[in-house]
């Protein structure tokens, strides 16, 4: 067993830790417990069927194609996501396809025509999971931001609509509120990096036994994508967010019901 | 003949168990104030949105000055046809700052214009909106709803939440504008206001017209009282 592996007896050992989280959802009443088993069922499910996939598509000897695939496959499951997670958004799987295929464009077409990273399979797939994750908690904070506020603040809203104001510019102020608070979390990773957290890629990388150094590079550059991304992400949804929000003659449109479904 | 200021020629307007506005037909001249009566619930907001477009009949026609208001520019048609909300919706920043929405080129001297117009002296401008009373707050919405420069000026209950006098002084507000050129479209359930401000009176149930009465003399009766609005009762 190479450095840094786990054992099926790690893996196993590792899980005592649910346990205790399952026993303090049960003391408190939390009723999470359900939650948690069928979680943690999951992760070992989908991780598993992801390993073998991956096994096959960075292998050396399978085409780039079967990457690129992948990635889409990503992003079509992210656009699922944001879809179920903000329901009374209308147009919103459109939106969640449209904001993480252009930010996977751009974050992944700059990241290897610059040569950041060389472009393999081994390198294409999880840089893109990387990116698209993120991206994808941007493009969901952003549409359930944007969908309460035409609920909380439909009255402001409509004042300046009443002044004469187009819905872009009418809405303009809870954009800028979305945006901001779905881009200041990971500002604040960014700031506390090393410092509060060692993230994910890095740890990994030090945990399979990875110089320190080139473990840090690779996070530093990861983190920089990560935050363009997200940016971009978040900003193209909020865009094609707000319009959905009003008619072709500015008119608000009314929400069918709360949009934090899932 | 002049055509009349707003026009509804069989207006429907969807809701979420009945229609808002079943079928409605009337007429508000364009003159005056016109106060649109009823109880909770009766249709009379939605009245007043469809007559600045910030609603759209499912069917029929909302005319203004004749002309199909559906057919017209909505931003422009809404900068001509202000509109002053039930509780004063006000803007973070400084009284001009909301003034300057609606307005953005305005100058110093035309905000304190514009809050002379609402009666409100020009030390208002520089003061944070959000540490404004309610009256004060909906007298900069008023200031700020006569920033585009509109023809006509549509109120929503826009005394509801306010105290004796501060109504009394925005209903003198409504009669001056009245009188200068710019007529009001008045929502209220107040029969007292009625009484005070208004010119005519549009009743509303269950969003259907219940009866047009135009108030004789109501014009001059409510100038008379609203000189001395500080002893009247007020209901609206």
């Amino acid at each position: 067993m190479a450095e840094g592996d786990v054992s099926a007896v790690g893996l196993v050992l590792s899980l005592s830790l649910v346990v205790i989280a399952i026993a303090l959802s049960a003391r408190e009443s939390l009723r999470l417990e359900r939650d948690i088993v069928v979680a943690v069922l999951r992760s070992v499910v989908q991780l598993l069927i992801v390993a073998v996939g991956l096994t096959l598509v960075i292998d050396e000897g399978t085409p780039l194609a079967w990457s690129w695939l992948w990635v889409a496959g990503i992003v079509l499951f992210a656009a699922a996501t944001v879809s179920r997670r903000a329901r009374a958004m209308p147009g919103v799987f459109v939106i969640g396809l449209a904001a993480n295929a252009t930010t996977a464009s751009v974050a992944l077409g700059l990241t290897f025509g610059l040569g950041v990273f060389p472009l393999e399979g081994r390198t294409l797939v999880p840089v893109a999971g990387m990116v698209i994750g993120n991206s994808m908690k941007s493009c969901v904070v952003v549409v359930q931001l944007l969908a309460e506020q035409v609920a909380d603040k439909r009255e402001e809203i409509e004042a300046r609509l009443a002044l004469g104001l187009t819905g872009s510019s009418a809405i303009r102020p809870f954009v800028r509120q979305a945006l901001r608070l779905s881009i200041s979390p990971l500002i604040e990773n960014v700031r506390a990096l090393g410092i509060v957290f060692l993230p994910g890629a890095m740890t990994g990388l030090i945990l399979a036994g990875v110089d320190p150094l080139d473990a840090v590079f690779v996070q530093l550059a990861l983190m920089y994508i990560i935050l363009g991304a997200v940016a971009l992400t978040a900003s193209a949804t909020a865009l094609m967010g707000a319009r959905r929000l009003f008619t072709a003659d500015h008119r608000l449109i009314r929400l069918a019901r709360s949009t934090r479904d899932a | 003949m002049t055509p009349a200021l707003f026009s509804f020629e069989r207006v429907t307007l969807d809701g979420d168990e009945r229609p808002r506005l079943d079928d409605v037909s009337f007429e508000v001249p364009d003159r005056g104030v016109s106060a649109i009566a009823g109880p909770s619930g009766a249709g009379k907001s939605s009245l007043l949105r469809c007559c600045n477009r910030l609603e759209a009949p499912r069917s029929g026609i909302v005319r203004y000055h004749g002309e199909d208001a559906a057919a017209r520019d909505p931003l422009a048609h809404r900068r001509e046809v202000a509109m002053v909300f039930q509780r004063p919706v006000l803007f973070a920043g400084t009284v001009t700052d909301n003034l300057r929405v609606a307005d953005p080129g305005a100058s110093d001297e035309r905000i304190a214009a514009l809050l002379r117009r609402a009666a409100l002296d020009e030390g208002f401008a520089a003061r944070d909106a959000a540490a404004l009373s309610g009256g004060e707050g909906q007298r900069v919405c008023l200031a700020r709803a006569l920033a585009t420069d509109p023809h006509v000026l549509l109120m929503d209950e826009p005394t509801s939440s306010l105290d004796e006098e501060t109504a009394g002084m925005l209903e003198a507000l409504m009669r001056d504008l009245a009188a200068g050129g710019v007529p009001v479209v008045l929502v209220t359930h107040g029969e007292d206001q009625i009484a005070r401000v208004a010119d005519r009176v549009v009743r509303v149930d269950r969003g259907r017209i219940t009866g047009v009465e135009e108030l004789a003399g109501g014009a001059a009766r409510a100038r008379r009282r609203t000189t001395d609005h500080g002893s009247e009762g007020r209901d609206g």
